[in-house]
């Protein structure tokens, strides 16, 4: 199909580039800064810094060192492997908290963005009854501190089975209003409706306009979704802590137990800390570009 | 030809409700229900392990507002969240003000502010709980180096405070740094160029000019950080090892009492219910008061009046 093919030029790099074009009118201070801005900001860094090393630093020695030196030395020790492996048999089963948060995060980055790239395409260029105010109250939604329902969804997830599951984390997290307004914003603005009505003219039907149109427009705003979906699902800690409790942890829940069994024992606390902190760090680093771009998208728009 | 016709008319009618359906199925299930029905389990004598024991009326309510430790949670929690919005709405606007120039390497410094947004609270909370431990943290040694007492992190209430309120700072400043940097660049160059030409001094173009342009998104950050600060949880619980907020609940907060009340000793899922339902009237009526309060506050400080007079002399 032809019109496949326009709409990733049109909206997709074509898009980008307007995008870029506009952001870069719009950046660029007035003034040129000097050497005291740039120590200010590698003071910012390095503090943002100091917390994780110090950390990683714990977790190369010994708990028996680091109740004699409560200043660590700044260079690594040897214990790190030791500590690790420690970590990996301390009977707070890792490798299945681990599998676990990935499970989790991933199914509900998958989800959030299937769903609210939906939701967002429908918002931002379908014309149906209700709209506005429909969107208002996706808008208001975010503004209820839903967090507070947990005892009630508790006692649903005892009944139906869930407790103990990861179904029970899975699936109240499916869809946010955060991502439906999201994805609205940005599609009204990436997706001309001459495409859409280019497929539906080409005899699409509404859903396959969205699977070939909409959806490969959405993609630079989807990928930023699903990284701050993933990053919200692996740090999350209160609801997992609650439904799924120690048999089947996800990791924040297996740091927990960690620290209940092996309170006095920080280097290996801290192992722990470093092994479950890992993967999102180096997520960070090769996708972090995206969470800074898209933090600052929002904000505008937001 | 009429029936397929047909269906693709209905196609065009439906579709737009059936995307946004799952949406509003999964908030109607997961987040309006459950906060209802916690009014109705809060009226009721209601056990994790038995279930619904019958309808007792504001019975809960009446229990958790006669603890001494309710209100205890409630005053950490506002302490807590005072100590950590304040100094980081200020911290994250002088940071963003640094950021918003011809950087080198305008990404790298980004991210790098942006680091320990990607840490779980719970890791922060191991890492500075150590940093602030009594007996061998680095804070405390540094102090003693010094010359100076060693401080009761773990044991006072206020400085309990300041170190949960700096794992917070810790986590969010950068966050926020990026949200006022975005919103001080779609601030018009022109505006600011103006008032520098018309010979204000830095500080006062920011002061005058930027601050006051920024009123939405700080209105924006502290109505987001008021609803999630207040439901803190994850940070003062993996304070200590065991959990309960302290020896004498010095940094227990609102949420951690909830989590006792159902899931702790008492296992009253009812009471639980009443704590958490006094929690959203409490952050309802203190979102509408910090709305109330920023909308004066940058008004005061930036009536359009004298922004027009710093940019037209």
């Amino acid at each position: 199909m032809s019109s496949v093919a326009t709409t990733r030029q049109l909206a997709g790099k074509g898009a980008a580039r307007a995008a870029a074009r506009k952001r870069s009118r719009m950046e660029g201070g007035v003034r040129s800064p000097g050497w005291g801005t740039y120590t200010l900001l590698t003071l910012v860094v390095v503090a943002s810094a100091v917390p994780l090393y110090y950390a990683f630093l714990l977790s190369t020695s010994t708990a028996g060192e680091i109740a004699r030196n409560p200043i660590p030395s700044l260079i690594p020790q040897g214990h790190f492997f030791e500590n690790v492996t420690r970590v990996l048999t301390a009977g707070i089963g890792f490798w299945q908290a681990l599998l676990n948060s990935i499970i989790v995060s991933l199914a509900t980055a998958a989800s959030v963005v299937l769903f609210s790239t939906l939701a967002g395409y429908s918002f931002a260029k379908l014309r149906f009854r209700g709209r506005n105010w429909m969107l208002a109250f996706v808008i208001g939604t975010m503004a209820v501190p839903t967090q507070l329902g947990v005892i009630p969804l508790f006692i649903v997830m005892s009944r139906l089975g869930w407790t103990g599951k990861l179904i029970a984390v899975i699936v109240p997290a499916m869809v946010t209003a955060f991502g439906v307004f999201w994805m609205t914003q940005y599609l009204s603005e990436a997706l001309p409706y001459e495409l859409i009505e280019a497929a539906r003219v080409d005899g699409c039907s509404m859903i396959r306009t969205f699977w070939h149109v909409a959806l490969p427009a959405a993609r630079p705003a989807a990928a930023m979704l699903a990284l701050f979906t993933f990053v919200g699902s692996w740090t999350n800690f209160f609801w997992p802590f609650i439904v799924l409790g120690s048999s089947n942890p996800t990791l924040p829940v297996a740091l927990q137990l960690l620290q209940a069994s092996y309170f006095k024992d920080l280097a290996l606390i801290m192992a722990g800390v470093v092994l479950a902190t890992l993967p999102l760090l180096v997520l960070f680093a090769v996708a972090g570009r995206h969470l800074v771009s898209g933090i600052m998208a929002g904000a505008v728009k937001g | 030809m009429m029936w397929h016709h047909r269906l693709s008319r209905w196609d065009v009618k439906s579709a737009p409700y059936l995307y946004i359906a799952p949406f509003f199925i999964l908030f109607a299930l997961v987040g309006l229900f459950p906060l209802l029905y916690t009014g109705w389990v809060a009226l009721n004598k209601w056990s994790l392990i038995t279930g619904n024991q019958g309808f007792i009326g504001f019975g809960n309510f009446s229990y958790v507002l006669d603890q001494p430790r309710f209100w205890d949670a409630v005053v950490n929690t506002f302490s807590i969240f005072l100590l950590s919005s304040v100094p980081q709405m200020i911290i994250a606007i002088a940071i963003a003000s640094v950021l918003d120039a011809n950087l080198r390497a305008k990404t790298f410094w980004r991210m790098g502010v942006l680091v320990p947004f990607v840490v779980a609270p719970v890791a922060v909370s191991l890492v500075f709980g150590q940093l602030f431990a009594d007996q061998s943290g680095v804070i405390n040694a540094i102090l003693t180096n010094i010359g100076l007492d060693p401080i009761g992190w773990h044991s006072e209430r206020f400085w309990s405070h300041i170190a949960i309120a700096s794992m917070v700072n810790f986590r969010w400043t950068g966050y926020n740094t990026l949200i006022f940097l975005a919103a001080m660049q779609a601030i018009p160059r022109d505006v600011i160029e103006a008032a520098v030409v018309d010979g204000a001094s830095r500080w006062r173009t920011f002061f005058h000019v930027t601050v006051p342009l920024l009123r939405p998104t700080i209105i924006f950050v502290v109505i987001t950080s008021t609803i999630g600060g207040l439901q803190i949880f994850d940070e003062p619980r993996m304070y200590d090892n065991f959990g309960l907020g302290g020896p004498d609940r010095e940094w227990m907060t609102v949420t951690m009492y909830l989590y006792e009340l159902g899931w702790g000793s008492q296992r009253n899922l009812g009471r639980s219910a009443a704590a958490a339902w006094l929690l959203f009237l409490i952050i309802v009526l203190f979102a509408v008061v910090n709305y109330a309060i920023t909308q004066r506050i940058s008004t005061t400080e930036g009536r359009p009046a004298k922004t027009r007079k710093v940019v037209a002399r």
